[in-house]
């Protein structure tokens, strides 16, 4: 029977717990970042790089409130309850004023149903589930990032303008695929309705059989793919598809395939002639996008990924939101998110009021081979806010504005 | 006398193999018989299917006037039939005297109970039981570290404790020193007799079966080839040849059959 | 037709990697009797070392080169793994070593991404074989074929070796009787080794050979884990052609289920396993385990008496230290011990089943899991108040234990386990993919206690009057008849057969009643973290519940809560810093290999031994 020895390591980490709160006595002001940065690592680690520098930046600019902005990360895992823990810990032992991060959807979802039920602010901001602001959105949770739907609204606007008639899709089976091929189906049939959808193919998540697949899709002979998938799956989706000839003849739409951490390592394969959404940092000559590609690069001796910009600008949404609150106190911030405006690489974003979703928008364009390695070309950024459905249908949407 | 046990043409085969053939017994009350045979003769399979572990072929086993055949062991057990095992089968995590606790507490249906602690049911009962086979003194022992030979007599203990009727008992002194094996014999003989329980069982050593045996089976090939007292079995020509004929003498040989 | 053809070939061209990393995994078991979890790990370090090679090894024969040296490269990891890490607990209780493959795994991980960082890597096409080859005027790629051709002469150079070499013999003959091998004079601990190096290199060469149909990146260790299992399991353990056959099965139905039933390929395969193994219960070509009695490897189990009131007054001054907490600990220190006891509770629930009945379940997730979702589910659906939700979790993960107890009791030792896997996969899956009622892997939010619970204080009391009154409960079980009979069962179930006890019935309803603890650690979890997912029906979960009772030992009672809590205070602590996970790894392994019998077995040595406790005879 050692229970008892349960009691006792149970009673030293409270103890432990206790000191540090008198420790942690705040001259700085605290926001707790809570990623699967080891389950993710390819992900989370540009996105901590962008966050670092902008705290830099802000920083030397005399920090917020008169105070220095820190970010204290910290791993879940990748598991939800491990992150609803961290968060617990990160606001009451830490005390931290607000909560942070993740990449995954569903980790997203149990940090924002935890931030609501204790009344903490929670900046979603890598997850892209529609349903963190929408189905199952509430008063403390904002999101940075361009959702799916947005994003696949993008691309069915591409899609509408060719003659292509009909579709195939491919998207890993669960939440985020199941959502981006909703979307993309919802926003193409409104545009033109008289496309078909032949066959959807949903592949498990990182176990995609991409022979098969590629049968599959080539035995609908569609005239357009639209893809969801990424990561390894792409990967192995594209040279399958190529090998086999899938590609030859067909338009190809590709939610986030442009992205540096999905195209990158494709090298002298990427696939050329897709439309996709990305991140084209190399092509960008605007002033903020370029000064921010400059730092990031002089910083980290490395070209930013998506994850790095979306990391920066939720520094810099953090510190916008706090200057505006004048005060760390959590109904304060709220209210300074709603209707939010920060100035950031991609141009002026807005946490709208109705939704809590930013208008970050993303970039669309045509993926092709340069130097043998693929890159986005003829890409345009598109504002997140014309892509978003009217404030009727998004009261519809969201309950919690109801 | 009344037959306790009544087994009619007894078979089995094995891909055809004929392991038992009709075989024919009867156990009477208060009896001590033995079943004898060289290795291979079949013994253990008949034992099997007398407990229900081997389906027979054909046949059938009567205890007290019922058809045991198609029964489980447990259910076997519960109509009144102990046995204890070849090679011993105890509970090696629990204490020598819980050991027998198990088996009250199965005999008396309590065991999917959950409310009392198991340690204190029938302890009494089960000492008395272990009294009786001379293990009292090791009781609190840890079952794991006991002598091959207390084993066997913790086996008994075991096979006594629902008051059985039938006692089988596949080949009672294996493994044991001679001297061991006399006194655990003469234990057994003594409780079945002040008992009145009737015994069936196997064994290797002649001077064992010769010394305490009311009468002798012997099984050659799956087939009953001999019945009767000490006396016939040990003058018997028949069964002279076949121990002597398969190069055995009436000799233990300690391989199991 | 064509088309059919052509996705044959595609099933059997994916089916060759699949069978040299299963016939790796199988082989290792069949000899070792090793559950290899970190065979994804020899698999993942395969496909990058193969990588590596590649880019320095250039034109046709650098790439075959490359593969070949990646398979030998793992091969020698294997054996170094072997020898530091699992040559020490052979003589652990059985299983135990899994322990410490996981923690390997753990080790390749971090090691891993330090080496390759942490960008996933696409494989290079094969020199000579980039293009495709039209078959009844399919596109079929050539180094599909070259795949499909080579198989057969590694399953043909396999069966030579095993069957026709004095090595193979051996190694057949340690799988069927390892004592006998070391009566005919020969260093089992070599041979242990040298099956390890060729199961290891088998991994590795699959890792190396599939990477021009893909790449690698850091979680194709647990990715393929499932998959791999499951083709031995259908094959037959230690079984070269049920493995071939297996994998072969496998993959093409999957290319069909890609085609037919594309919303279902994550079921399909668990599917199969199970059909499989309730028909052919050790697999299209496994022999019948020669069961001995279970969970007696090594030192017999002691016996159990109540604590005493020493004890008692111990755990009666700690419970009330707990029940303090809130006066003079944090906020967090609440909420992490709440996790604790939940955790605790899980682990003993599949303690009292594995410890006391020597049923190992590798799917007790399922009724984790199955607990929290009963209890969402009630939420979300019907708007049941917390307290009826949290009523019903543990009954209706009774409920699923006794479903799927009873459709596995009839397998022993890992047949068991594999088959507890395959149905707890299969709940897994299912509420998955059926995304309109369960959520999917957005899971069920917003899923709190009634308002007298709300806050961490009042619902970390509720957490400790029933997470510490499940595990009482479980504890009191054990010194029950019902515990005495669980053990009896297991311990010898031929004398408790004997004597009217109906083992499999006992186990049954033991797995039943363990199963619905689980539930009840689940319902407490889904109300203190307000949500569910996926993840919490995962192999992962399992193995967490399953890697802490053997960490915390397997043959005491309090092996479950002591490693529970351990490792879960640890990980809290370690998860703190960059490489957590490796030192989380080289711990698990350091302990594994310092405390064979688990910390609590251990420390009771030790006690034992400087006369701390009274060693007394035949008790603990």
């Amino acid at each position: 029977m050692k229970i008892q020895k349960l009691m006792a390591t149970a009673l030293t980490v409270a103890a432990i717990g206790v000191a540090s709160i008198s420790a942690n006595a705040a001259d700085t002001i605290k926001i707790g970042e809570i990623n699967h940065y080891k389950r993710m690592a390819a992900f989370a680690n540009p996105y901590k790089n962008g966050i670092e520098l902008a705290l830099e930046q802000i920083n030397e600019a005399g920090g917020v409130l008169g105070k220095p902005l820190e970010f204290i990360y910290r791993d879940d895992q990748g598991k939800p309850g491990e992150a609803v823990k961290i968060a617990g810990e990160l606001m009451t032992r830490d005390n931290t004023v607000m909560l942070t991060g993740t990449i995954l959807s569903h980790v997203g979802l149990a940090i924002s149903s935890y931030a609501a039920e204790k009344k903490y602010l929670y900046l979603a901001s890598e997850p892209l589930a529609d349903s963190l602001v929408w189905a199952k959105g509430n008063d403390y949770t904002f999101r940075l990032r361009a959702s799916t739907y947005m994003q696949a609204a993008m691309l069915a606007e591409e899609a509408a303008k060719t003659d292509a008639k009909t579709y195939a899709t491919i998207a890993p089976n669960y939440a985020y695929g199941k959502d981006a091929v909703a979307a993309f189906k919802t926003a193409l049939l409104a545009l033109k309705p008289d496309v078909e959808f032949v066959t959807e193919q949903w592949p498990a998540l990182f176990k995609i059989d991409a022979g098969a697949e590629a049968q599959a899709i080539e035995r609908a002979k569609p005239d357009a793919i639209y893809n969801v998938t990424f990561g390894g799956d792409l990967a192995k989706l594209v040279r399958e598809g190529t090998t086999r000839g899938l590609f030859e003849g067909r338009h190809v739409y590709g939610l986030l395939t442009g992205e540096p951490e999905y195209l990158d390592p494709l090298k002298d394969e990427a696939p050329e002639g897709w439309v996709v959404t990305g991140y084209p940092w190399y092509d960008l000559t605007d002033k903020s996008n370029k000064d921010f590609v400059d730092a990031y690069q002089a910083k980290f001796d490395e070209g930013p990924k998506i994850g790095s910009l979306v990391g920066y600008m939720t520094a810099q949404s953090i510190a916008a939101g706090i200057s505006k609150a004048g005060s760390t106190d959590t109904d304060a911030m709220v209210a300074a998110f709603k209707g939010l405006e920060v100035d950031t690489p991609v141009g002026q974003i807005m946490f709208r009021k109705q939704d809590h979703q930013s208008t970050m928008g993303a970039f669309v364009g045509t993926t092709a081979l340069q130097d043998g390695k693929g890159v986005m070309v003829d890409w345009v950024y598109k504002n997140g806010a014309d892509y978003l459905p009217s404030d009727e249908e998004v009261m519809k949407l969201r309950p919690a504005s109801q | 006398m009344n037959h306790i046990l009544e087994v009619r043409n007894l078979s089995k085969s094995f891909h055809g193999l004929r392991a038992v053939h009709e075989v024919n017994f009867d156990v009477s009350e208060g009896e001590l018989l033995a079943l004898i045979g060289p290795n291979g003769a079949g013994k253990s399979t008949c034992f099997n299917m007398l407990m229900g572990q081997l389906k027979p072929t054909a046949g059938e086993v009567y205890f007290q006037g019922e058809n045991l055949v198609g029964k489980y062991p447990r259910d076997i057990w519960r109509k009144g039939i102990g046995r204890t095992f070849q090679i011993t089968a105890t509970y090696s995590s629990m204490t020598v005297v819980e050991n027998v606790q198990m088996a009250l507490m199965s005999f008396h249906r309590r065991i999917y109970s959950m409310l009392p602690y198991a340690h204190k049911m029938y302890k009494k009962e089960a000492l008395t039981f272990l009294e009786m086979v001379g293990l009292a003194s090791q009781a609190e022992r840890h079952c794991a570290i006991l002598a091959y030979g207390d084993l066997k007599r913790l086996e008994l203990a075991i096979a006594l404790c629902h008051n059985p009727t039938l006692l089988l008992m596949d080949e009672p002194t294996a493994g044991m020193a001679p001297t061991e094996r006399e006194s655990v014999m003469q234990l057994t003989a003594d409780i079945v007799r002040e008992k009145n329980i009737s015994v069936l069982f196997t064994e290797h050593d002649m001077d064992v079966v010769f010394g305490h045996a009311h009468r002798i089976l012997v099984l050659n090939r799956g087939e009953l080839i001999a019945n009767g007292s000490v006396d016939d079995i040990r003058n018997n020509p028949v069964v002279q040849e076949v121990y002597l004929g398969g190069g055995n003498l009436f000799e233990s040989d300690k391989a199991a059959s | 037709m064509e088309l059919f053809f052509a996705q044959l070939l595609t099933g059997l061209a994916n089916a060759a990697t699949l069978f040299l990393v299963a016939s790796g995994l199988s082989l290792i078991f069949g000899v070792t009797r090793i559950v290899n979890f970190a065979h994804g790990s020899f698999y993942m370090l395969g496909a990058f070392i193969g990588y590596s090679l590649m880019q320095v090894l250039p034109g046709m024969f650098g790439f075959w080169l490359s593969v070949l040296l990646a398979g030998l490269a793992v091969g020698v990891i294997g054996v170094i793994v072997e020898i530091l890490v699992l040559r020490p607990v052979y003589k652990a209780p059985e299983l135990f070593q899994l322990v410490a493959t996981f923690g390997v795994i753990l080790v390749i991980q971090d090691v891993a991404l330090y080496l390759w960082g942490a960008d996933d890597v696409l494989g290079p096409r094969a020199p000579g074989l980039k293009g495709i080859v039209r078959i009844m005027g399919e596109p079929v790629p050539k180094y599909d074929l070259a795949l499909i051709a080579i198989t057969p002469f590694f399953l043909f150079g396999l069966w030579y070796l095993i069957s026709k070499t004095r090595i193979g013999i051996l190694v057949r003959a340690a799988t069927q009787d390892r004592e006998m091998v070391g009566a005919l004079g020969v260093n089992q601990a070599w041979l242990f080794t040298g099956v390890f190096f060729l199961g290891a290199t088998l991994a590795g060469l699959g890792g190396a050979i599939q990477l021009p149909k893909g790449g690698a990146d850091l979680l194709m260790d647990f990715n393929i884990l499932a998959a791999i299992f499951v083709v031995v399991v259908i094959g037959g353990m230690g079984s070269l052609p049920g493995a071939y056959v297996a994998a072969a099965l496998i993959s093409i139905l999957n290319v069909f289920g890609v085609t037919f039933l594309p919303q279902s390929t994550l079921v399909l395969m668990f599917v199969v396993m199970a059909v499989v193994l309730m028909i052919k219960p050790y697999g299209l070509f496994g022999r019948e385990e020669v069961a001995g009695e279970h969970g007696q490897v090594g030192e017999p189990e002691r016996p159990i008496k109540p604590a005493g009131l020493k004890v008692r007054l111990l755990v009666a001054a700690g419970l009330l230290l707990l029940a303090l907490l809130p006066v003079f600990g944090s906020d967090f220190s609440q909420v992490l011990t709440s996790d604790v006891i939940i955790f605790c509770l899980f682990a003993a629930s599949l303690h009292f089943i594995l410890g006391l009945g020597g049923l190992v379940s590798f799917g007790h997730a399922a009724f984790f899991g199955g607990g929290a979702y009963v209890a969402a589910l009630l939420v979300s659906h019907v708007d049941a108040p917390m307290e009826i939700a949290f009523l019903l979790a543990p009954i209706g993960a009774g409920f699923a234990a006794f479903i799927i107890g009873w459709l596995c009791m009839r397998l022993t030792g890992v047949y068991f386990a594999m088959l507890t896997l395959a149905f707890a996969q299969l709940i897994w899956s299912l509420v998955y993919q059926w995304g309109e009622f369960t959520g999917g892997d957005d899971g069920l939010v917003d899923i709190w206690p009634s308002a007298w619970l709300n806050g961490t204080t009042p619902y970390y009391y509720f957490t400790l009057v029933f997470g510490i009154g499940g595990i009482l409960l479980l504890r009191h079980a054990a010194h029950s008849p019902f515990g005495y009979a669980l053990r009896a069962s297991r311990d010898s179930s031929r004398q408790a057969e004997a004597t009217g006890i109906n083992t499999k019935r006992i186990q049954w309803a033991a797995f039943t009643f363990a199963g619905s603890l689980a539930g009840l650690s689940g319902a407490l979890f889904v109300f203190s973290k307000g949500s569910v997912f996926p993840t919490e029906l995962e192999i992962a979960r399992s193995f967490d519940a399953l890697i802490v009772i053997f960490l915390g030992g397997v043959k005491t009672l309090s092996g479950a809560v002591v490693g529970g809590a351990s490792l879960e205070y640890a990980k809290d602590f370690l998860t703190r810093f960059e490489y957590w996970r490796l030192t989380l790894g080289l711990i698990i392994i350091f302990v594994v290999i310092v405390a064979p019998e688990g910390i609590s077995g251990t420390l009771r040595k030790v006690a034992e031994r400087f006369g701390i406790i009274r060693q007394r005879e035949g008790e603990s």
